[in-house]
């Protein structure tokens, strides 16, 4: 078998595994989700092939398995991101509620559409489906945290406050 | 299991309570729409075209999805039920394009005619479809993929049948796509059976493409010519032209499936290489002719030979894929001529124990019944490329937890998990056996036969022949088998007689996974040296090459491709002073060994008989004419007879030759146990490096030779020297570096890749490809050097 999670740091092996003790051991594809987070935030927010494979490898699942897993989830990059990622809900509540003027007014103020990063690779934009906080619709996301019932005016002020 | 009474369409039934209510249906043979369910994969209920009304329940039900349960009322064709189907087939048809003018499946695709019966004329849909980028996935499956309605069939198959997760779904609604994900081809041996599963026109057979419309083509039947499993085939023909072979159904030999080798090995037939006409080489100079010419050239010849030199100069070497019919006449005709020198066993180099061979070389058990053993072991067998059907029914053993072991000389990649291993250099497997009866005499009360033990006081035994011995002696039911590689073997027989007493010691079924298609038939039609009606015995076929005759009867064999030790068999076709060669292609090397090439129907191209590793019978019709000039060999060696005026040559039909084998052959009962009986010496390993000569599954016989498709695949042949890291560094080898594999004065020169699958002392160079005709295939010490 080739040696390819020794692409792992030992903190991000530990982590892990971690999250393999939690099921039973035939069963320890089920830690997928939590390992793909895990490289994925020490790898700057976004997956490589490599990555992903290593996973598989680490997992002992088929590498197309990680790879559906991956692409299903709209948390994973397959691409890399800016410093902040920026994920607009555009599903039903929050676009009922206005997403479309959110998109647009987060587009005049970045120069980039959804899907695109800034030049500076401050931020990356993108379309997201419902986040659960509909109540709060419109809504986006930002690294960790919720924002909610955003105006043009609150959007520019959380935008302001970023580095 | 009990049953349950339900109501489908007012038909009352009685099922099994388990099963689903289209199971159902399809036993009543009432057709319910569907495009994910397949009887032989999981349920995945997910493309919704299956449903139907039952009575009771608020909605439409998934009819494959939906378990039967005692006084259930369904109605699959109400309008509620037609009002579900005709919605799920407008969500179909959203994204499918309109393409069937140029689509493969156009004709025999399942979303064709259900939209044909289930769907509307019109869709309330405008906006635009979407396209997915087709996948490349190698020479054999070609894709469309904008046409995928995402039954994932194709996904479960390779996951549960060919035990390799090649495809996925990725993406996410609208964007979900099947494939790859990165650009990689299909290497399961059985990769082709997603073409038959896809309900649409996304995988499609690559060679196929664009050849021919389903409506346009006959299907006959006939049986696969390349293992001994005799999966049960279609032929598709139009013009006289085999245009493509698809599986026949049948459970009790290949279910629904058949191997890649089997599917496509139908386009050597059509190859340019292949002999149309009889041909003679006169002063050197080789000569079209016609069937008198060259049968009278035959015929004067041999006699000639005969007469100078007595009829022992005369050899027949037969194909182990030959017909059952072919091989009684060649064997009827050089006996009949005075001598026994036949063999259809050309890679067999150990032949010490023939006399107490069982009647055939069989399986000892059902193809079907390989899915029900608790422990199998498996000695010299590459079983998942050699015999794919086989392998796929000790998978499903593997799935229910059955210990599935090996001793090899390479640690192959298996789909299925495998229990315990050894996998050690060729000179060493009868030590490792002998391992595994030291360890399973300490389990049980059985004794050692007399003789072993000289072998036994020498060995330790290690944790995995404990582990081995353990599985096979706790099984409910066991099976030791000898594959391709045991049977090449140069202590084929040391091997076989200690398997048999691991056997009898573990209780399991001996059983015998031979090569070509009719290992088995040849047998009782006596194609073999020591099994003639007279009790006299001739010589086998190493012995025929190592004591070269004077005349040579070539029966649909490359002798330096087909048989064991090349450089001998070459040798020996060089100095015959007459060759006879009934072939369906020609090339540079037979022309260069033979006097005489004779063109002969190929697969598909004749009637005969093939005999499975189960002893099953199975005989077929010819599906399309011969090409050219060419004739079905029974015939040509009738004509023969009868040239040669030798008494009972007077058939009219290839039943009646098989009528006389079946005569002789009733009562042939194969019992695989053999007497047991010491060898005089146990082999041992001197160690030395020695050459693992396996035949690659697209190597196995000429027609896959000539299979283009098949060899642009992954598992074509590939000339190289195959060593493990540890021998490289020792040898100051690297991957792609050329190096010299020398034997004696023979040598060959090749790239090197490094292969940690194998064991020490131990070079893989592939036998049957042109590479490597200039080496031995026994245990000749073999020395690796910089070239
Ligand atoms: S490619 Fe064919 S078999 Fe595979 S999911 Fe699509 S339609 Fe189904
Ligand atoms: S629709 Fe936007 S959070 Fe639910
Ligand atoms: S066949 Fe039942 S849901 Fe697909």
């Amino acid at each position: 078998m080739s040696e390819r999670h020794d692409i792992f740091s030992a903190p991000v092996r530990a982590d892990i595994d971690n999250w393999i003790a939690k099921y039973p051991p035939e069963q320890k594809q089920s830690a997928v989700m939590a390992a793909l987070r895990i490289v994925q935030d020490a790898n700057g927010g976004w997956l490589t092939m490599e990555l992903m494979d290593a996973v598989a490898d680490y997992l002992a699942m088929p590498k197309i398995a990680v790879y559906e897993v991956a692409t299903f989830y709209s948390m994973y990059e397959l691409k890399p991101v800016g410093r902040h990622k920026i994920s607009v809900c555009t599903n039903i509540s929050c676009m009922l509620s206005g997403s479309e003027q959110v998109v647009a007014h987060l587009q005049d103020r970045l120069g980039i559409r959804l899907g695109e990063t800034t030049e500076d690779g401050r931020f990356t934009m993108k379309e997201v489906e419902c986040l659960g906080a509909c109540c709060g619709a419109p809504m986006f996301q930002i690294g960790r945290d919720y924002y909610e019932n955003l105006t043009p005016e609150k959007i520019d002020k959380i935008l302001d406050s970023l580095d | 299991m009990t049953t349950v009474n339900i109501e489908i369409d007012g038909k009352k039934l009685q099922v099994d309570s388990g099963s689903m209510v289209i199971e159902a249906a399809d036993q009543a043979g009432i057709y319910i729409p569907r495009f994910c369910y397949h009887k032989k994969l999981s349920i995945a209920a997910n493309c919704r075209m299956c449903l139907v009304q039952v009575e009771k329940a608020a909605k439409p039900l998934p009819a494959c999805a939906t378990p039967v349960t005692d006084g259930m009322k369904v109605h699959t064709r109400s309008p509620k039920a037609i009002d579900a189907q005709k919605g799920v087939m407008e969500f179909l048809l959203i994204n499918h394009p309109l393409d069937c003018p140029v689509c493969d499946q156009g004709g025999e695709c399942e979303l064709q005619d259900l939209a044909v019966g289930f769907g509307k004329d019109v869709s309330f849909y405008s906006e635009n479809k979407r396209v997915v980028k087709s996948k490349n996935l190698g020479p054999l499956v070609s894709t469309d993929m904008t046409r995928c309605i995402h039954c994932t069939r194709c996904v479960r198959f390779g996951e549960e049948i060919a035990g390799i997760r090649e495809l996925g779904a990725t993406g996410r609604g609208e964007h979900m796509e099947i494939g790859t994900y990165i650009e990689a081809s299909m290497d399961s041996e059985l990769s082709g059976n997603v073409i038959d599963l896809c309900p649409v026109g996304a995988l499609t057979s690559k060679p196929f493409r664009f050849k021919a419309r389903a409506w346009e083509m006959t299907q006959l039947d006939t049986v696969a010519p390349h293992d001994c499993i005799g999966s049960n085939l279609h032929v598709h023909v139009r013009n006289n032209q085999v245009m493509r072979v698809v599986p026949r159904e049948n459970e009790a030999i290949n279910e629904t499936w058949i191997s890649d080798r089997d599917r496509f090995s139908y386009e050597a037939l059509n190859s340019q290489d292949r002999l149309t006409t009889p041909m003679i080489k006169v002063n050197g100079v080789w000569q079209a002719t016609d069937w008198n010419t060259a049968l009278e050239n035959v015929v004067r010849n041999t006699r000639k030979i005969i007469d100078q030199d007595g009829a022992g100069q005369l050899g027949c070497l037969a194909s182990p894929s030959a017909t059952t019919e072919e091989l009684y006449l060649a064997q009827q005709l050089l006996r009949g001529l005075g001598s026994n020198n036949i063999d259809h066993r050309l890679r067999q180099l150990d032949f010490s124990d023939e006399d107490l061979a069982p009647a055939f070389p069989g399986l000892g058990q059902s193809i079907a019944a390989l899915e029900t053993v608790d422990a199998a072991l498996l000695i010299g067998s590459n079983i998942r490329k050699d015999q794919p059907i086989a392998a796929h029914r000790l998978r499903k053993a593997a799935m229910r937890d059955a210990a599935i072991m090996f001793v090899n000389p390479v640690n192959y990649d298996f789909h299925f998990p495998v229990a315990a291993n050894v996998a050690c250099a060729p000179d060493r497997m009868v030590a490792e056996l002998g391992g595994i009866v030291k360890a399973l005499l300490a389990l049980t009360a059985g004794q050692a036969p007399p003789g072993l033990t000289g072998l036994l006081d020498n060995i330790e035994t290690t944790p995995a022949h404990r582990s081995i011995a353990g599985h096979l002696n706790r099984a409910g039911k066991a099976t030791v088998l000898m594959g391709n590689y045991a049977h090449a073997h140069p202590h084929f027989t040391q091997l076989r007689a200690l398997a048999g007493v691991i056997a009898s010691l573990s209780d399991a079924a001996l059983g015998y996974l031979t090569e070509g298609a009719n290992s088995a038939g040849a047998w009782p039609a006596g194609a073999v040296p020591h099994r003639s009606a007279t009790g006299q015995a001739g010589m086998n076929a190493a012995d025929m090459l190592r004591n070269p005759r004077k005349s040579y009867w070539l029966l649909g064999v490359e002798p330096e491709l087909d048989c064991a030790n090349a450089p001998v068999a070459r040798a020996a076709m060089q100095a015959a002073e007459y060759v006879v060669a009934l072939t369906l292609f020609r090339n540079a090397s037979l022309e260069a060994s033979c006097d005489v090439l004779l063109p002969i129907a190929a697969f598909a191209e004749t009637s005969g008989t093939y005999v499975n590793a189960e002893g099953v019978w199975q005989s077929f019709a010819g599906a399309v004419k011969p090409v050219g000039d060419a004739r079905p060999a029974w015939k040509v060696l009738r004509v023969l007879g009868n040239l040669f005026g030798i008494d009972g040559f007077d058939y009219m039909s290839s039943e009646e030759v098989l009528a006389k084998v079946r005569a002789q052959a009733t009562g042939d009962q194969p019992d695989n146990r053999l007497l047991w009986r010491a060898p005089g010496a146990w082999a041992t390993s001197k160690g030395d490096l020695i050459r693992i000569a396996e035949v690659p599954v697209y190597a196995v016989d000429s027609l896959v030779r000539y299979a283009t498709s098949l060899q642009q695949t992954r598992d074509a042949a590939n000339g190289a020297i195959y060593i493990n890291s540890i021998l490289a560094t020792r040898f100051g080898l690297a991957q792609g570096m050329p190096a010299i594999a020398r034997q004696g004065k023979e040598e060959v020169t090749l790239p090197v890749v490094i292969d940690n699958r194998l064991a020490d002392n131990s070079v893989l160079i592939y036998a049957g490809i042109p590479g490597s005709v200039n080496l031995l295939s026994d245990l000749s010490p073999l020395t690796l050097h910089k070239a």
